[in-house]
This record gives structure tokens, C-alpha cells and sequence, in this order.
């Protein structure tokens, strides 16, 4: 009962948000698209134990899918990305939300299809190599997405414009932003399913120890390979509907963005508390309101902020704000502790 | 201008290089390939060091890399010529790489690798900014003024510069093998990377050896940036690619083999020559990224074949 009056509260606030905070409508926009890559990174990296830095690989690809789509189901891409984009072609209201809704979809497709093909090989490496090459292959991408011209190279392209006879600017935030809450609910609904089923259960198996749970049977390879498409996919989504927030993708900074939504993702996950469900929608909540609140009052030092932020968290504070509250109040978490059993042991230590 | 695709420029420039200059470039691709693989080496070398006694991946190891190529930087700018940065890079890198370790390594030294990763990620963020606020966002490049020299009638030529890195490269590492085979502290490293709860009871101070290891890297980091500086240039996001490049050389070569370490640098070097003048240089440093995931690949799959994997 205290749970379903919790969910709906969630939920109306979600709803009637941008017509209680209408200034903040894009930076809780945003705060969605965080949720999403926090709880996504952590069927990884909490749950399955794989820390993957390459998450970002998806969302650039599904960024640049979403938009070349958009673009090119109605127009040539090439002469677009030249020309700088809507000067000299204009999408009408039709074609955009045509083009939006195919590419959306295909920028969830298309990259899980790419995180099947390539788990295979890559998901078979363990620990510290798994994140390495996973770092590398995000990097990797980001710089050849740089070098091909076709989708404007270094300097990047423009996502299509919102068309201008429909409405404007704050229809415009208004209608991404629910596009935004809605694969956010989507996301966090899936996962806490997922989680419930053989399938959760086999991911922290992997997590615990993987050479038992193939001892005992489980093809592990195989529910590595779904964890990851079921990332992809979500990813994929965000990156496409960021991709339409910002208007503008480029390579290094805002598609295969490694040093910051790379980052933020993995950072956000581990504040909140890797390998719960709610653990990552905390995180990137505080995270997020730290940033915005914050930020501008670093003037330019942010990433120096950053840098130490990581650093404070992960040597510090590694265990997340739903692991110290576990540690806390562990009998909300439906833990019983026997006093004197506990008592015996830190006398052991 | 019509749009470029990647096949093309492949084609493009692999036909030009096969039919017009393909012994000259060969050559010149080549030299400078080994030349900057040696200096690789000395960067995977100190990669390797750290990594075996404290069983920490670094990644902020192109930061360091970079940091030591700016104090060479600095010396030029006020005047002093940056070859002796070979010199007073690597004092200073060692008390930074020692200052570091007091601060933030100590305490994921013998955490999960993954904490260290993410913790030195951090760093190189950290130390990438700061640089940037120092010394801008320029590219900049220390001049030697050494000279270049010529080959076969002048169709090779070859900065001093670089030859000069090589053997300053060459000769540090020499010295470091030395050192680690007769000196005392040397001595301890080398237990301690064997057996550090052993070494710890035989009256070996760790904690002492894993700072002294971790300045050590730092200063072969050092020398290896001062190198850097007056042979290519410096800007200060370029780390990433050194810290990749070091630990493939390393995931190569394996832990504790120099002359592994040498020859897999050189051909590292040698590979990304090619990449250059085949791909174009814009796909230079996604070339070498994705090098790194192919050999992870290809050893997870010949590993599996005896059902073990990379750990």
C-alpha cells in the first residue's frame, strides 16, 4: 500500500512537473534522460558485475541514427549536413514527427542489434579488461565518427529544427519532455520486472561468481548478451531523443561524449548505489540537482569539479547512498541482524 | 565540396601509396614508426612497472605524460633549451607521482581494480583541466633546433630530434633495468611485486616501495613527455591515446618483459605510421583504439578455446 502511494505520487509529480517548474522544463528533460543511462549502466555494472565505460557507443550511434533518419527519409543527407542543415531545407510538421517516431525506433533497434553482434566477442573478457576495451571502443567510435564527412565530421550536425507553424518553443519542450518521462517509466518498469525474473537472478549470478554459475549449468554468455542488448536499447533511445533536445551533435562532445555522460552515468550509478534498483534514479537525481545547482558557480573549473567528485566518491564513498542507508537501516531492507552474532564478530576483528 | 566517404580515402590514398611512393614511404613510415615506439616503450614500460608491483591500472598515465612534456614546455618558453627537460621532468614528475600516490593511490591500492580505474579516470580528468587552465588549449611544441637528417639521397629524412629521443629512451631504460637488478630499492620492488604480504614480513616497507614505484613511473613518464615536447607536440587532451597505447603494449607483451615491451612498442609505432598515411590522419587515433579491442578479442577467443579468458 505504502509502495502503490509512493509510485502515484511519483508519478503525478512526473506529470505535472513542467507546469509547476515551467523554466525547468528542459533540465528535468534531462534529469529523465540521466535516470535512464544510470539505471542502464547498472544492469552492467551493478547487477552484472561487467563495468563497461562503452555504454556511450549506444547512445552516440543511436544520437546519429535518430537524426540522420529524421533527415534523410526526406531529404539528401550529404547536402544537409553541408549546407548546415535547416537553411535550405525546411521539414514540415508531418515529416517531422514521421521521421522523430521512425528514427526513435530504429535509434533503439539499431544499436542493440550492434551490442549482440559485438558481445559476443567483447563480453567474454573479464574485470579490468572489460572495461578498458569497452573504453576504447566508445573513444574509438567517437573519433571515427569524427573523420567520416557524411554526418558533418569534426564539426558535427544539426538535428532537424521543430517545425515552426505547430506551436512554439515550450510546446516543444513540453512534448519532448514526455517523450523523455515516458522511456523513463518504460525503462525503470522493464528493469524492475527484469529484475524479478530468472533472468535478474542470473545476472547476479554472473555478478557473484561466474565460474560457478556456468558450473551449474547457466549459459552465461547468452544472458550477458540480452543484459547488454536491453542497454542498448534503452541507450540507444535516450541518445536519439538528446540528440532532438540539444539540436546540435558532435562528435567527441556530445554524442560519444566518454568524459561526461560516460562518465556521469557510471558516477551516478555508484552514488546512488550500484546493484539496486533504486540506487541509480537517486543518484542521478542528486547528481543532477548538485550539477545545475552548482555548476555555474564554478566558473569554468567544473570539470576540475568533476574530477575530484569522482575521485571523492569512488575512494570514498564507493558503496552508494543506498548502500549507507543499508547499512543504516538494515531492517528496512527486510535484513534481520542478530545483535550478539554481530557484536562477536567485530570483537573477532 | 561532394561528401567524402571512408572507402574513399582508403582507396585513394593506398593506390597513391602503392604506386608512387611506395619503397620511399615505406621507409620513412617505418623509421619514424620505430622511433616513436621506443618512446612508447618507455611509456608501457613504467605502465608495466606500476602495474605489476600495485595491481593498479593507471589511467591518468598520458596525464602524466603530458604533464612532463609541459614542464620541458616551460623551460623553452622561459628560455632554457627543453632538452634538459630530460633531465628536470622526471625530478619533478617523481615528487608529483609521489604526491599523487599520498593522496588518492594509496587508498584503491589493494581495492577492486575497477575503484582504481575509475579513481585515476577522475584524475586524468582532474589533471587534463588543469593543464588546460595553465598552460591553454593550444597546441603547442617545444623547438630543439637539432637539425634533420637525410637518407638515400635525401628522400628520407629524419628529424635529430627524434633520434635523439630514441637513444635518451633507450639509455633510461637501460639505467631503470639496471637499477631495479642491483639497488636496494630496486631489490624491494621486486619482492614486493612478487610477494607483498612475504616481502611485508621480511621487514620490505610496502607502503614506502609502492610510493617509490609509483614516483618512478611518474618520472619515466616525465622523461618520455620531455621527449614528446620537443619531438611532436603537446596539447592537454592528448593523454588518453598514451594511456591506451601503454597498456596495449603491456596486454602484449606481458608483465615484467622488456624486450617484449621494446619490440611491441616499435611495432605499435610502426602500425600507426601506417594508419596514418593509409587512412589519413584524422582515423590515426581511432585506428589505435580500435587496434586495442581487436587484440583484446582475439585473445578472448583464443583463450576460450582452452575455456579460460583475459583476468
Amino acid at each position: 500500500m505504502k509502495k502503490i502511494l509512493l509510485y502515484s505520487v511519483l508519478l503525478i509529480f512526473g506529470l505535472v512537473a513542467p507546469f509547476l517548474f515551467p523554466a525547468f522544463k528542459l533540465q528535468i528533460s534531462f534529469l529523465w534522460i540521466l535516470i535512464i543511462l544510470a539505471m542502464t549502466w547498472d544492469v552492467q555494472g551493478g547487477q552484472m558485475g561487467y563495468n563497461t565505460f562503452g555504454n556511450i557507443l549506444f547512445f552516440g550511434i543511436g544520437m546519429y541514427l535518430c537524426a540522420g533518419i529524421q533527415i534523410g527519409m526526406f531529404f539528401p543527407l550529404a547536402e544537409w549536413t553541408v549546407s548546415g542543415g535547416e537553411k535550405t531545407f525546411v521539414h514540415t510538421p508531418t515529416q517531422y514527427f514521421q521521421g522523430f517516431f521512425v528514427g526513435l525506433v530504429a535509434a533503439g533497434i539499431i544499436p542493440a542489434i550492434v551490442a549482440g553482434l559485438i558481445g559476443y566477442g567483447i563480453l567474454g573478457l573479464r574485470g579490468h579488461y572489460f572495461a578498458i576495451c569497452t573504453l576504447a571502443l566508445g573513444i574509438a567510435a567517437g573519433e571515427i565518427a569524427g573523420g567520416i564527412e557524411l554526418i558533418g565530421a569534426g564539426q558535427g550536425m544539426t538535428s532537424p529544427p521543430w517545425p515552426k507553424n505547430i506551436g512554439d518553443t515550450e510546446l516543444r519542450s513540453e512534448f519532448f519532455y514526455y517523450i523523455c518521462f515516458v522511456l523513463m517509466i518504460a525503462t525503470f518498469v522493464f528493469l524492475r520486472w527484469a529484475y524479478t525474473t530468472r533472468f535478474g537472478l542470473v545476472l547476479n549470478a554472473i555478478r557473484d561468481n561466474e565460474d560457478k554459475a556456468e558450473a551449474m549449468g547457466i549459459y552465461t554468455m547468452r544472458y550477458k548478451i540480452i543484459g547488454w542488448v536491453v542497454s542498448a536499447f534503452f541507450v540507444g533511445m535516450a541518445g536519439g531523443l538528446m540528440g532532438n533536445m540539444v539540436g546540435y551533435i558532435e562528435p567527441t562532445e556530445v554524442a560519444f561524449a566518454g568524459p561526461t555522460f560516460g562518465v556521469f552515468m557510471i558516477l551516478m550509478a555508484i552514488l546512488g548505489g550500484k546493484g539496486t534498483l533504486w540506487g541509480p534514479v537517486i543518484g542521478a537525481t542528486v547528481f543532477h540537482l548538485f550539477k545545475e545547482g552548482f555548476w555555474t558557480f564554478f566558473l569554468g573549473w567544473q570539470y576540475v569539479a568533476l574530477g575530484v567528485l569522482i575521485v571523492v566518491i569512488v575512494v570514498f564513498f564507493p558503496e552508494g547512498i543506498m548502500g549507507w542507508l543499508r547499512e543504516k537501516y538494515p531492517e528496512k531492507f527486510g535484513e534481520v541482524i542478530d545483535e550478539a552474532d554481530r557484536k562477536a564478530q567485530v570483537e573477532l576483528k | 565540396m561532394p561528401p567524402k566517404f571512408i572507402g574513399g580515402i582508403f582507396f585513394t590514398n593506398f593506390m597513391d601509396l602503392l604506386i608512387f611512393k611506395a619503397p620511399i614511404l615505406m621507409v620513412q613510415a617505418s623509421m619514424d614508426g620505430i622511433l616513436l615506439g621506443i618512446l612508447f616503450a618507455l611509456i608501457a614500460y613504467g605502465m608495466a612497472l606500476q602495474w605489476g608491483v600495485m595491481n593498479i591500472i593507471n589511467i591518468a598515465q598520458g596525464e602524466l605524460v603530458i604533464m612532463g612534456g609541459y614542464v620541458a614546455y616551460f623551460m623553452y618558453v622561459i628560455g632554457i633549451h627543453p632538452a634538459f627537460g630530460v633531465i628536470v621532468s622526471p625530478i619533478i614528475m617523481y615528487f608529483v607521482g609521489v604526491g599523487l600516490y599520498k593522496l588518492v593511490i594509496n587508498k584503491v591500492v589493494d581495492r577492486d581494480l575497477f575503484i582504481s580505474i575509475l579513481a585515476t579516470f577522475g584524475i586524468s580528468i582532474l589533471t587534463q583541466q588543469l593543464m588546460n587552465f595553465i598552460f591553454g588549449a593550444d597546441v603547442v611544441v617545444a623547438q630543439s633546433n637539432f637539425g634533420t637528417t637525410m637518407l638515400f639521397d635525401n628522400s628520407v629524412t629524419l628529424p635529430n630530434s627524434k633520434i635523439f629521443s630514441a637513444l635518451v629512451s633507450v639509455i633510461v631504460a637501460i639505467v631503470l633495468v639496471i637499477y631495479m637488478k642491483k639497488s636496494k630499492l630496486g631489490r624491494a620492488i621486486r619482492a614486493t611485486a612478487q610477494n607483498s604480504r612475504a616481502a611485508k614480513i621480511l621487514g620490505v616497507d610496502t607502503e614506502k616501495v609502492y610510493a617509490a614505484t609509483f614516483g618512478i613511473n611518474a618520472a619515466l613518464c616525465g622523461v618520455a613527455g620531455s621527449l614528446i615536447a620537443i619531438t611532436f607536440t603537446l596539447h592537454p587532451y592528448v593523454g588518453l591515446p598514451y594511456t591506451v597505447r601503454s597498456f596495449m603494449i603491456v596486454i602484449v607483451a606481458g608483465l615484467g618483459n622488456l624486450p617484449g615491451v621494446a619490440i611491441s612498442g616499435m611495432g605499435l609505432g610502426v602500425f600507426e605510421e601506417f594508419a596514418d598515411y593509409l587512412l589519413g590522419t584524422e582515423f590515426r587515433i581511432g585506428a589505435v583504439f580500435l587496434l586495442l579491442v581487436l587484440i583484446l578479442v582475439y585473445r578472448r577467443f583464443k583463450l576460450s578455446r582452452k575455456r579460460e579468458y583475459l583476468k
